[in-house]
């Protein structure tokens, strides 16, 4: 019977070293990166070839540049066969969206917008107390989904970022409310991903689910992925709030007592202006950003993002509500 | 700056309820400098509120409401941390219900298991099925961590009869390599750095094993490449490419190729040879698993989704073989169910025709059965509505793996294991 697989194999152990037989075998050259590469666009060539109507959501955010440039990589030399999706905010930084849309122009993409600032205009959102604007991007979102009779979704989350995103499966299923039940995930078993689903769900797909923020950088370095310059060093005028510096702009204004400095900053992560905090850095090449992140003592989320500091759970909620 | 970590090694935890596997997990992070300041102060201010007086480690990576709640872990959380030497993924599976389900997918992808046993308990019903697992999906290693070995009274023996015990059944098992530590996950005793409070253990700390095995062994069987995505730009080609480029798209599952090398196609038996290979826009004279590639052929043939390109005369597809299910799903299988069957990139119908046996995983041997239930392992013969090219699984961990899926609502039902 196949339980016992193979009884050649005889074991030899030694309980009091831990020593263990030699195993031989031929080893790979391949490196991390390219492992990991080798897995993303294994992911978003299988939701292509299994699923009708994909998207991709892109953001011009670093995670989601890498992730459409393996997107290109995976169908080359045809073109991306699918759109890409934002939800805007209304609060996004103007060079992250002239990026996005330089982005979208360079790959011949059909680019799909869909605005909070709509939602708020017609009543169907209320702004929030604290004018943060991330948790109000579910119901967009969800909207702009069902609208393009979107079944995969393709997002840049990745499970090193956040304690809820790393319970997340590759492939994850969404139900007729596009809401996240965590404790309830299909196993995901060696390479054989399933996004199989019935009408009225959809599935999202995380083809960065195993990369770090540091190999998210070295890939960017070792295959020359240009950014938005917001994520380099520069000059801006800055303040201090929640022990984050926030840019000065229309939607986030100093409030009383709040100094207005001019400091070398860069951004680690690139959302909402109003709750996306800079860090000091002089940062100002790819190389040195590889050479900070991996010296760093602080998360990425953690260093610059005022919504994930609203509760423990914070993500989680969002997630189960069906949030990125 | 130091350079990149070479290689990648990917582990799967696993253990029984209370075994204090997200303490030994979050000791492993926080020992080896991967849980950063913003995490710690996190876990910190939330032990502090709870009325504990030191950090709660296992907080780390129970992650949920519900975890934190119920001080329990309910679903595999992902981890990533490196050393100087390499780089690891952590896939932290939960031991209570659903252990199989959680284990069988932490464990279907793993270079290594590390096993967690109560010193004080020793090797239990959940121990053997784990075990079992492991030696069914053929995870290359297993590291058995006798934890809370600073609560015994005489560590060293307690320790010697555990690990005995473990061999026994992973000998039974045919699992070839199964070492054994002495940890308290707790104080850190032997997990990152040696202790001092095992003086009669003289192997090495439970990161230093993880860092020393070998991984990243290719799958140096016969080609295979199932084929995901037929890129055919026509009209819309990029980068100065042939208009009448036709490229397939897909990973490598084991093997070679190279370009000049005959393949030959699945189910169909058709053959052709490498043209040209191409890694994005890049073109490469060698692929090797498990590298996903784009192929182009110098023939013209019929070849889609599902298709399988394979070295010349190394693989035969079938419509009936037997396999072992891990049965992962609420309901029942029975026989007569008809089902979905993915193997590779092609989805078939599938008849299960009988059922053979069910493993008993007290005595590790097997009985007749008419049904297999939730956490079941058991044998099944299968006819499915085209041919497959599978192999036997204790050849390959990717042509002899398969998933059974609900046609209703596509939910994967099974982990389904070629046997012959």
């Amino acid at each position: 019977m196949s339980l016992t697989l193979d009884q050649s194999t005889r074991a030899r152990h030694d309980a009091t070293t831990g020593e263990a037989p030699e195993v031989s075998g031929r080893h790979t050259s391949l490196s991390q990166l390219d492992h990991l590469e080798a897995e993303a666009i294994h992911v978003i060539r299988e939701v292509v070839g299994e699923l009708e109507r994909p998207v991709l959501l892109f953001s011009g955010g670093k995670d989601s540049v890498v992730m459409l440039h393996l997107a290109v990589k995976a169908f080359w030399p045809a073109p991306v066969p699918f759109p890409v999706l934002h939800v805007d905010t209304g609060h996004n930084f103007p060079e992250v969206l002239a990026f996005r849309d330089a982005t979208v122009e360079r790959l011949g993409l059909r680019l799909v917008v869909e605005k909070v600032q709509d939602w708020i205009d017609d009543g169907r959102l209320r702004e929030r107390a604290d004018g943060t604007r991330n948790p109000l991007q579910t119901q967009p979102l969800l909207h702009a989904i069902a609208q393009g009779r979107f079944d995969g979704v393709f997002g840049g989350g990745r499970r090193d970022e956040e304690k809820a995103r790393a319970k997340e499966r590759i492939v994850s299923l969404r139900d007729d409310f596009g809401q996240w039940d965590p404790r309830n995930q299909r196993p995901e078993l060696w390479h054989l991903l399933n996004p199989r689903h019935r009408a009225g769900q959809h599935v999202r797909a995380f083809p960065l689910s195993n990369w770090t923020e540091l190999d998210v950088w070295r890939y960017i370095e070792r295959e020359e992925i240009a950014l938005p310059e917001l994520y380099y060093a520069h000059e801006r005028d800055v303040f201090r709030r929640d022990g984050m510096w926030l840019a000065v702009g229309p939607w986030s204004q100093p409030r009383e007592g709040e100094q207005v400095e001019r400091r070398v900053v860069r951004y680690r992560t690139v959302g909402d202006m109003s709750c996306t905090g800079a860090v000091d850095s002089p940062a100002a090449s790819v190389a040195e950003v590889v050479a900070e992140v991996a010296a760093s003592t602080l998360t990425e989320r953690g260093a610059t993002r005022a919504d994930d500091r609203l509760s423990e759970a914070a993500m989680e909620d969002r997630k189960k509500e069906g949030y990125f | 700056m130091s350079a990149a970590p070479a290689t990648l090694l990917r582990l799967a935890t696993a253990g029984s309820v209370d075994d204090g596997k997200s303490t030994l997990v979050g000791r492993l992070l926080h020992d080896s400098k991967a849980i950063l300041a913003d995490q710690l102060e996190a876990v910190e201010r939330v032990s502090r509120d709870r009325g504990l007086t030191g950090a709660d480690l296992a907080l780390v990576t129970d992650g949920l409401r519900a975890e934190r709640e119920q001080g329990i872990t309910i679903d595999v959380a992902y981890r990533y941390f490196a050393t100087d030497r390499r780089s690891f993924v952590l896939a932290d599976c939960p031991g209570h219900v659903q252990y199989t389900r959680n284990t069988v997918t932490g464990a279907s992808t793993a270079d290594v298991v590390v096993l967690l046993v109560d010193a004080r308990k020793g090797v239990l019903e959940q121990t053997r099925r784990h075990l079992a697992v492991a030696a069914l999906l053929r995870v290359p290693h297993v590291v058995l961590a006798v934890n809370k070995i600073d609560l015994v009274d005489d560590a060293q023996s307690t320790f010697l009869t555990v690990a005995a015990e473990a061999h026994e059944v992973a000998l039974g098992l045919g699992l070839s390599d199964l070492r054994a530590i002495p940890v308290s996950a707790l104080h850190g005793d032997n997990v990152v750095d040696r202790s001092t409070s095992t003086p009669w253990y003289a192997g090495p700390s439970l990161l230093e094993v993880l860092e020393m095995l070998p991984v990243g062994e290719v799958d140096d069987g016969d080609l295979r490449l199932p084929v995901q995505v037929v890129i055919r730009p026509q009209g819309a080609v990029r980068g100065g490419a042939d208009r009448d480029f036709r490229g397939y798209g897909g990973r490598l599952d084991s093997g070679t190729l190279r370009v000049g090398d005959p393949v030959e196609v699945l189910p169909s038996g058709r053959r052709s040879t490498v043209r040209r290979l191409w890694l994005g826009d890049r073109e490469i004279a060698e692929a090797v698993a498990p590298q996903s590639v784009t192929v182009e052929l110098d023939d013209e043939i019929d070849i889609s989704r599902g298709d399988v390109l394979a070295a010349v005369g190394t693989a035969a597809a079938r419509r009936e073989f037997s396999a072992t299910l891990c049965w992962l799903a609420d309901t029942q299988l029975r026989p007569g169910s008809r089902l979905l069957l993915k193997h590779g990139t092609r989805t078939v119908n599938t008849i299960v025709r009988g059922l053979r046996s069910r493993l008993d995983l007290d005595r590790l041997d097997h009985e007749p059965t008419d049904a297999l239930s939730l956490n079941d392992i058991g044998v099944v013969d299968l006819l499915v509505s085209e041919p497959l090219p599978v192999t036997a699984y204790a050849v390959s961990r990717h042509s002899g793996a398969f998933l059974l899926i609900d046609p209703s609502d596509g939910n994967t039902l099974a982990a389904g294991l070629v046997a012959d």
